[in-house]
């Protein structure tokens, strides 16, 4: 625990270098409930998200994981309409009591949307928009650190260190999801939040976004949410499956797809329904 | 037949053509329309179009051409001793008799012009018939044709949709055209002044002195035409306005697009673009009546000598009034901002405010900056809250509370003026309309010289 206690200042410094998970629960949701108005979105989830592992949350369309997935870095909040009940804690703290700043926890908590969006800005203030707003340096040439050792973790270093200046919104669509990926990275989160981060990629940029997500496995907690089974199963080392705003069935991920529990999971996984 | 008259007779024509073209596609078809190119009432389009637009087109053209050949034709019938006098008032007794032939009031009627004005009459009579009857047996033979023509093979919604392409055309460079016209016409009357008028007295004197039309006449001074001061004031109190107006529009846009409830939103926009409606007239008894003299009590308190008519009554006035243009014009831009730019900030821990002003602001940067040129553009050719709030005193000073005049109101104190249309003291007004054109246009491109330099693009 104490290692996930120290600011994200060092962090950013020294990452963990350890590899193993270290059976600890980073995220927890107990009886989650979430309401769009009147109707019911998600009903009473509970998991652990552990640390320094990849969750997959899968399931068919409307079943909740990418309403599950927002309500992990309150991004359900920008959603006038939406009200989430339960508890969701963050390092054993509920991310929705009055006293977190719902501000500090996205900093902690990053997310990678499922569409590229870059800034509208050169490469090199995509990756410093982040540790600027926090104020993570003291001068020109830590940002300047913070960005190529961003850029380095996403992979995209080699790529783009000659025209840092250039928008980032010229880039392959698969070079801009490792852009924004290299943005969350910078602002030194614990989590990372993907949500189906390669269904606008073709299979080369899906790849690489998939060895990254390896990587990144070693320092960072990691929810994703997919449609690609293969890619839950490839990427993954828990899987949650969703059905109708329940969750269904969660556990590891060789499990789920070899030997599942509840027959929903095996029709979903072998392509029968969903 | 009049021409109202004609263009009714030309519109029932057209309907019944388009009957006709449908009826008959439907003919040719065998009853299955499967079997033919286009719907049925492609090809009863096509043929009122084919019979409206030729008829329509002899209608414009002889309207156009009559009046010249007819007025040859009064020339022609007025007596020898008439036509020696000056050409002004050969035109004189020619709209005099014009005016007698279709019973309008005149004055110096004489027996000779009684005569003309028959035989005007009786040719305009003619000529009217004659075009109606060129007109409507045009479009029978085009329109006919068409009918003829038709085959199941006919590609009539090709066609509809050819012509449909050349009347768009033909709107847009109307207004093109138009836009031409009026800095043509603009032109020449500048050209017109500045035979009188030497370059240096209008573009560098700093003093506005006109006179009166007989001013110059005599071989006496022409008066001063300097437009120094009104350039000044006009830049001076639409600087004010937009001080006023653009920090509290785009402040006001930013709520509305970001922090407002929808519920907020929709009730709060129309009453501001309600603004927009009021009448300048309007704005004109406010500044009157309330701000100017508001403006001039504060001063007394203060101890300032403040004038009720000022640069400062007619600026904030006027910033009122451009409000809406930037705060709604904004709100639109700043609201098409794509959703997955403000989610990828908050997403990374920024603020509500500080996504506005890194990331949305930047990105909504081009449309605000035409919402601010648009509004601009509105305070420099704005005239009479400058009538009624500054005045119309051409004073050259750097001290907001003085009375001072603008461009365009002395364009208009010029126009309206009884002075003759050929003198300097009138035409000053187009040189002045001229300047004032070119240095909204310079500022215009200028901005969007800017905007392109520093946009930051989305896609």
């Amino acid at each position: 625990m104490s290692a996930v206690e120290t600011n994200i200042q060092s962090e950013t410094v020294v990452p963990p270098q350890t590899a193993t998970p270290s059976n600890v629960a980073k995220m927890r949701g107990r009886d989650v409930c979430v309401f769009y108005g009147e109707k019911q979105a998600l009903f009473d989830v509970n998991i652990d998200i552990m640390e320094r592992e990849v969750t997959a949350l899968i399931g068919p369309s409307g079943c909740g994981k990418s309403t599950f997935l927002r309500c992990l870095n309150r991004m359900n909040d920008v959603v006038d309409i939406c009200r989430v009940t339960g508890d969701i804690t963050l390092d054993s703290q509920d991310i929705y009591d009055r006293a977190v700043d719902v501000v500090h926890l996205r900093a902690r908590v990053g997310m990678v949307f499922q569409k590229p969006n870059p800034f509208p800005k050169s490469i090199y203030e995509n990756i410093a928009y982040g540790p600027r707003i926090h104020g993570l340096t003291r001068n020109k040439a830590e940002l300047d650190e913070i960005v190529e050792t961003s850029l380095q973790k996403a992979g995209l270093w080699k790529e783009v260190k000659d025209r840092l200046d250039s928008p980032g919104t010229g880039l392959s669509g698969g070079q801009q999801q490792r852009l924004c990926i290299a943005r969350a990275i910078a602002v030194a989160p614990e989590v990372i939040l993907m949500d189906e981060p390669c269904s606008a990629l073709d299979p080369i940029a899906t790849a690489k976004i998939e060895d990254l997500i390896h990587e990144l496995r070693e320092n960072y907690t990691i929810a994703i949410v997919t449609h690609s089974m293969q890619q839950a199963a490839r990427v993954s080392q828990k899987t949650a499956f969703f059905h109708l705003g329940n969750l269904v069935e969660y556990g590891e991920t060789e499990q789920i797809f070899t030997n599942p529990k509840d027959e929903r999971t095996q029709g979903y996984i072998t392509g029968r329904f969903g | 037949m009049s021409v109202s008259m004609l263009l009714a007779v030309v519109l029932i024509c057209a309907a019944v053509f388009y009957v006709l073209g449908n009826r008959r596609a439907i003919g040719v078809s065998g009853g299955d329309s499967r079997q033919l190119h286009s719907r049925p009432n492609y090809y009863g389009i096509l043929a009122a179009l084919w019979f409206a637009i030729p008829a329509i087109a002899v209608i414009v053209v002889w309207q156009v051409l009559q009046g010249h050949f007819l007025e040859g034709g009064i020339v022609d019938s007025l007596p020898p001793d008439v036509l020696e006098r000056s050409a002004d008032q050969v035109r004189l007794v020619v709209a005099t008799i014009k005016s007698l032939a279709f019973g309008g009031i005149a004055s110096g009627v004489e027996p000779y012009m009684l005569e003309s004005a028959a035989g005007y009459r009786s040719a305009h009579g003619f000529s009217q018939t004659l075009m109606s009857i060129m007109s409507l047996a045009l479009g029978l033979l085009v329109a006919g044709t068409t009918v003829a023509r038709i085959t199941p093979q006919t590609r009539a919604r090709n066609g509809v949709e050819r012509i449909v392409k050349a009347m768009l055309i033909a709107c847009a460079s109307l207004a093109i055209l138009t836009t031409a016209g009026i800095v043509l016409s603009m032109l020449f009357e500048t050209i017109n002044f500045f035979k009188t008028v030497p370059l240096s007295n209008f573009f560098f004197s700093t003093e506005w002195d006109p006179r009166f039309s007989s001013a110059g006449r005599d071989g006496g001074d022409t008066g001063q035409f300097g437009m120094i001061p009104l350039m000044v004031g006009t830049m001076y109190v639409a600087f004010v306005a937009m001080l006023v107006a653009v920090p509290i529009g785009l402040l006001a846009a930013m709520y509305l697009a970001e922090y407002a409830t929808p519920k907020f939103r929709a009730t709060a926009k129309p009453m501001l673009e309600i603004l927009a409606g009021i009448p300048t007239v309007v704005y004109g008894f406010f500044a009157l009546v309330t701000v100017g003299p508001f403006l001039r009590d504060t001063g007394d308190i203060m101890g300032l000598d403040i004038d009720a008519r000022s640069v400062m009554t007619a600026g904030i006035v006027m910033g009122i009034m451009i409000i809406p243009f930037i705060s709604s014009l904004s709100d639109d831009v700043i609201t098409q901002v794509p959703r997955s730019l403000r989610e990828g900030s908050l997403g990374l821990g920024a603020t509500k405010s500080e996504t506005i002003r890194k990331v949305i602001f930047p990105a909504a940067l081009p449309g605000i900056v035409g919402s601010i040129l648009l509004a601009a553009s509105r305070a420099i050719g704005e005239t009479m809250i400058v009538v009624m709030a500054a005045g119309v005193a051409a004073n050259l000073s750097g001290n907001p509370f003085e009375p001072m005049t603008t461009v365009t109101v002395k364009i208009v104190n010029q126009l309206t003026g009884d002075n003759e249309f050929t003198s300097p003291q009138t035409l000053v007004a187009f040189a002045l309309g001229m300047t004032l054109f070119v240095i909204t246009l310079g500022l215009n491109i200028f901005a969007l010289h800017i905007v392109r330099k520093y946009r930051e693009q989305y896609d």
